[in-house]
């Protein structure tokens, strides 16, 4: 994402803007989710890259994760189930100069609102667009959601989930114009500040799916990935989020993966057997819609004289 | 030519015409079409034609999808508006693209009703109509839409077809409507067109164009300007063969026909405009300052992005097609949350898909413009059809309580200015309005008077201006509920907004008393938005047996037929109201001063002498609903569904037969 407009900025360019600058109301979701995480993840990232509280913009759903903007102290926008891509696309319409971030759970973003999911990767407008995925749904007790593993109960598929669970990586990869697509977890919280960071800093529609867990409903499905990060692979390259130093210890399994290389990203993704983080595709080279779409502003008698010449080819 | 079987005497009208025996070509008895057989002959006997005097007369083309009879028809249309004629011209629409050739549901054109003075409707039933073939002119006649007296041209090439059913068809059809004791004219449009095109099917509408120049004395000049206007885009000999062929159909038209018709044009043309309900509400939008329309494809709403999609990026505003309905107007909301002046289109189904983000809107008090251009229901029903049966979804079809504003320009020139007075509301009282339109604005065409632009209109920006420290993002005026926008970008107001119930800082908040404050905040605002509002005014008299309540594109139907009505001595009035919610101020007291009030709608209700219903459980017309509610006034009303414009006969017949049983009891 770029940084903000400087014409747009406020006169004191000098102040410095520390972690409470961004914290809004306290965090109200249960100890030990992951949500927690991201949230402080994203609150680093805003003072890393001292983005302007007036200037940023934090988008979400309906969701435990939807809450996400009230524990922000920029503005927020927390609209409707599913619904977070276009609001989040308007706002990049008008101002492009906006930071925008958009936080989805799994049911927001491949379920209810999966139409916009496909169709804000394909604008590919400039924007941090996470997917905190548990797995479930959380804030109304634990129904099945499109990403849960085949076979796990819930309330609504007491029998175990009928279905594979879906891909979000690699439907995201499918779709034409995606331009940055990763995938990281809560529980490793450096390489999730460092791959919301990569996110940031792309020029276009940056896809993140968080994979999280959730303790009341879903703690189980990734313990053993905590436990044990031999399971985990990392993606490394210098053009997608390098295994930060403190990790490269801890997850010894790197997969060096050029992001640019699109046909082995969705081989990488489609492979279930294992847990890769890090980005899987990055180009910058792609239309951003918001670009595309942009127009030089016109003074009211402009438009009026321009509105009469049209209007006289309606003249009886 | 074949001579009619049988000469219907009258020319329907709101006032019949005046003699006027200036005119040495005008038959004594104006008001008839035909006086007897006899006094129809041919050129050859007569050597001049007859010419009927009439103050308005309506006229059909009809032909196959993609013949082009709506080219024709527009063109006649606009030519007759720029000489000073009164004019509406509505489209005929098959619901499907291309119908199968020669299918009576496949009829497709226009009907041009011109006047000597203005033209609010699109009348009652065709006085002539020219059509390519004789199953889209049975199409016409079964839908009684042909006068008992109408002229009817025929192309007369499938009497003759190679193909024996086609041969059998033109038989039965010319029986079933020689029955029906019309004029009925053979024309041998294809035979004719090919001394001029290769391909007759791609001539026959300005050949036709050339015997309605003919019949109704059109400036040729203005309509050879009118046809070089309309194939601007294409190559330079296409604009020439079109005037070849319609010189043709003038010519034909002199040699062959005897009866013109004259409807002199009594306006002025200065300072007109002319064109349709959407295109109206797209230059509305362009003059109201928008910069963004949010749309996904829907007929018969469409047609509005269409012309923007032409102009709107002249003006740095953007027509963004959505990928669903959904999206639209979440687009659009986003961009009016961050400052930008953006409206969505749709219809029915549309707008039902859009319920929950216009409920968010009136929850966040995010200024919003959704024009419905309503077309029939329920559900996916007669798309390209006329209905007002969304009134009651527009009002009410959010769930939880959303109050909001619901306007509904009358005529086409109102679509336009509707568009600017709904900006102003939506941004001063930072409030959801829809624009109710609908299929019959949508299409149809007039002409109207040129808008003196006001740069004021394009607004200014919003303030943006650095928030006071403390300031709540709802700090709702005590006794008006107006607050300002915070804006992102604006220093100092950082805040969430939220659908969820909230307190005046935007914070979540489920205490009741909060809630019940902020609901009354939020319908605090329409009551203000509604003092504002001036009464509205009666058409007729101010009291009597009868008053006639519309809203939306009937008005100038019901008009004329109140004015039939008063012709006759009938005491009746009608009044339109242009705000649904809230309603125009003083409805009650106009009510009182009528022995009965009803209105006139195109949407369905129940009738007492069906079975099964009764006072109790008789289903309303929507607008008779909401009049009963806010007035207790015991509203009646006369609603159709037939998938066409109301016709000012039929309400003037309704008016007859409620005032003599009802009203003056």
């Amino acid at each position: 994402m770029s940084h903000s407009c400087s014409l747009l900025a406020p006169v004191d360019e000098d102040q410095e803007f520390h972690l409470d600058d961004y914290e809004g109301a306290r965090a109200r979701w249960c100890p030990g989710c992951g949500d927690h995480s991201v949230l402080t993840a994203a609150q680093r990232l805003l003072v890393d890259e001292q983005l302007k509280p007036e200037e940023t913009v934090f988008v979400s759903g309906i969701g435990c994760s939807s809450r996400f903007p009230h524990y922000m102290k920029t503005y927020g926008f927390h609209g409707l189930h599913g619904r977070a891509l276009p609001v989040a696309t308007g706002i990049k319409l008008h101002r492009p100069d906006l930071n925008v971030f958009v936080v989805m759970g799994d049911g927001d973003c491949v379920s209810i609102g999966a139409g916009h999911w496909v169709h804000a990767t394909r604008y590919n407008v400039d924007m941090v667009a996470m997917m905190l995925d548990n797995n479930i749904y959380g804030l109304t007790k634990m129904q099945t959601s499109p990403t849960t593993p085949q076979g796990y109960k819930s309330n609504t598929q007491p029998q175990g989930s009928w279905l594979p669970a879906l891909n979000p990586i690699e439907a995201t990869l499918g779709i034409t114009n995606a331009s940055f697509v990763a995938q990281t977890a809560e529980w490793i919280p450096a390489h999730l500040f460092a791959t919301l960071q990569a996110a940031y800093r792309h020029n276009g529609f940056a896809f993140v799916r968080v994979l999280q867990r959730c303790p009341v409903f879903t703690a189980d499905i990734y313990m053993d990935a905590v436990r044990n990060p031999e399971m985990i692979d990392m993606l490394d390259h210098p053009d997608g989020v390098p295994v930060p130093e403190s990790l490269r210890q801890i997850y010894p399994n790197h997969l060096r993966h050029d992001p640019l290389n699109l046909s082995a990203a969705r081989d990488l993704a489609a492979d279930t057997s294992r847990i890769r983080l890090g980005v899987f595709f990055r180009d910058e080279g792609l239309p951003r819609y918001e670009e595309t779409r942009h127009l030089p502003a016109h003074t009211a008698d402009d438009k009026i004289r321009i509105l009469n010449e049209e209007l006289d080819q309606y003249a009886v | 030519m074949r001579l009619p079987r049988r000469a219907a005497p009258v020319f329907d009208g709101p006032e019949s015409a005046t003699a006027d025996g200036a005119d040495e070509n005008n038959s004594n008895d104006t008001r008839t079409l035909v006086a007897e057989d006899t006094a129809v002959k041919t050129r050859e006997q007569t050597g001049r034609a007859q010419v009927i005097r009439s103050t308005q007369c309506t006229v059909e083309v009809v032909s196959d999808s993609g013949e082009g009879a709506q080219k024709c028809g527009q063109t006649f249309g606009a030519v007759s508006a720029k000489m000073g004629n009164g004019v509406w011209t509505v489209e005929i629409i098959p619901a499907e693209i291309q119908p199968p050739p020669r299918s009576p549901a496949g009829a497709s054109g226009n009907r041009i009703r011109i006047g000597e003075r203005v033209v609010t409707n699109w009348g009652d039933r065709t006085n002539v109509c020219i059509a390519f073939n004789e199953q889209v002119l049975l199409a016409r006649h079964r839908l009684d839409a042909i006068e008992d007296d109408a002229i009817l041209l025929v192309e007369n090439m499938w009497a003759t077809h190679s193909d024996e059913d086609i041969r059998a068809e033109w038989t039965a059809a010319m029986e079933e409507l020689g029955g029906a004791g019309y004029r009925i004219i053979e024309v041998p449009m294809e035979q004719e067109c090919l001394t001029v095109v290769d391909n007759a099917r791609k001539g026959k509408n300005m050949f036709a164009l050339g015997i309605l120049c003919w019949m109704f004395d059109r400036d040729m000049d203005l309509t050879r300007e009118q046809i070089a206007h309309a194939f601007r885009k294409k190559a330079a000999e296409i604009t020439e063969r079109n005037h070849q062929l319609l010189e043709l159909g003038y010519a034909w038209a002199d040699e062959n026909l005897d009866v013109r018709i004259d409807v002199r044009p009594g306006l002025s043309a200065e300072n007109t405009l002319v064109m349709n309900g959407n295109q109206a509400a797209a230059f509305g939008a362009v003059a109201a300052g928008m910069e963004m329309a949010a749309m996904y494809p829907i007929t018969p709403a469409t047609s509005v992005s269409h012309q923007l999609g032409e102009i709107f990026y002249k003006f740095g505003g953007i027509v963004h097609q959505a990928e669903d309905e959904i999206a639209a107007v979440g687009v659009a909301i986003g961009a009016s949350y961050s400052g930008k002046v953006a409206f969505t289109i749709t219809s029915g189904p549309g707008l039902a898909l859009k319920t929950e983000f216009l409920g968010l809107s009136v929850m966040a008090e995010i200024p919003l413009v959704v024009v419905d251009v309503q077309r029939g229901g329920p559900s996916t029903g007669l798309p390209t059809k006329v209905e007002q049966s969304d009134l009651l979804a527009a009002l009410f079809g959010q769930p939880g309580d959303a109050p909001h504003v619901v306007m509904a320009p009358a005529t086409i020139e109102e679509c336009f200015h509707a568009m600017i007075t709904a900006r102003r509301i939506a941004e001063t009282f930072r409030t959801l309005v829809v624009v109710m339109t609908d299929a019959n604005l949508a299409t149809g065409v007039q002409p109207f008077p040129r808008p003196t632009l006001d740069p004021a209109w394009q607004g200014s920006a919003p303030d943006m201006s650095a928030i006071p420290e403390g300031k709540p993002p709802y700090d709702w005026d005590e006794a008006t509920g107006l607050s300002r926008r915070f804006i992102p970008g604006t220093p100092g107001g950082m805040h969430t907004l939220t659908g969820l119930a909230h307190d005046g800082n935007s914070r979540v908040a489920y205490a009741s008393a909060i809630n019940q404050k902020s609901s009354e905040m939020r319908s605090r605002k329409m009551a203000v938005l509604q003092s504002t509002l001036r009464p509205p005014e009666v058409y007729g008299a101010e009291s009597g047996d009868l008053l006639v309540v519309g809203w939306g594109s009937t008005k100038g139907a019901i008009e004329e037929a109140v004015d039939r009505a008063r012709a006759e001595g009938v005491s009746v009035s009608s009044l339109h109201l242009r705000f649904l919610s809230p309603m125009e101020p003083g409805l009650k007291a106009i009510f009182s001063r009528f022995k009965k009030v009803m209105t006139v709608e195109i949407n369905y209700s129940d009738e007492l002498d069906m079975p099964y219903i009764t006072e109790e459980n008789r289903r309303r017309g929507q607008l008779a609903w909401l009049l009963r509610a806010q007035t207790l006034v015991d509203v009646d009303c006369w609603t159709r569904v037939l998938g066409e414009p109301l016709r000012p006969g039929a309400i003037h017949d309704v008016i007859r037969s409620n005032v003599s049983k009802g009203g003056a009891a």
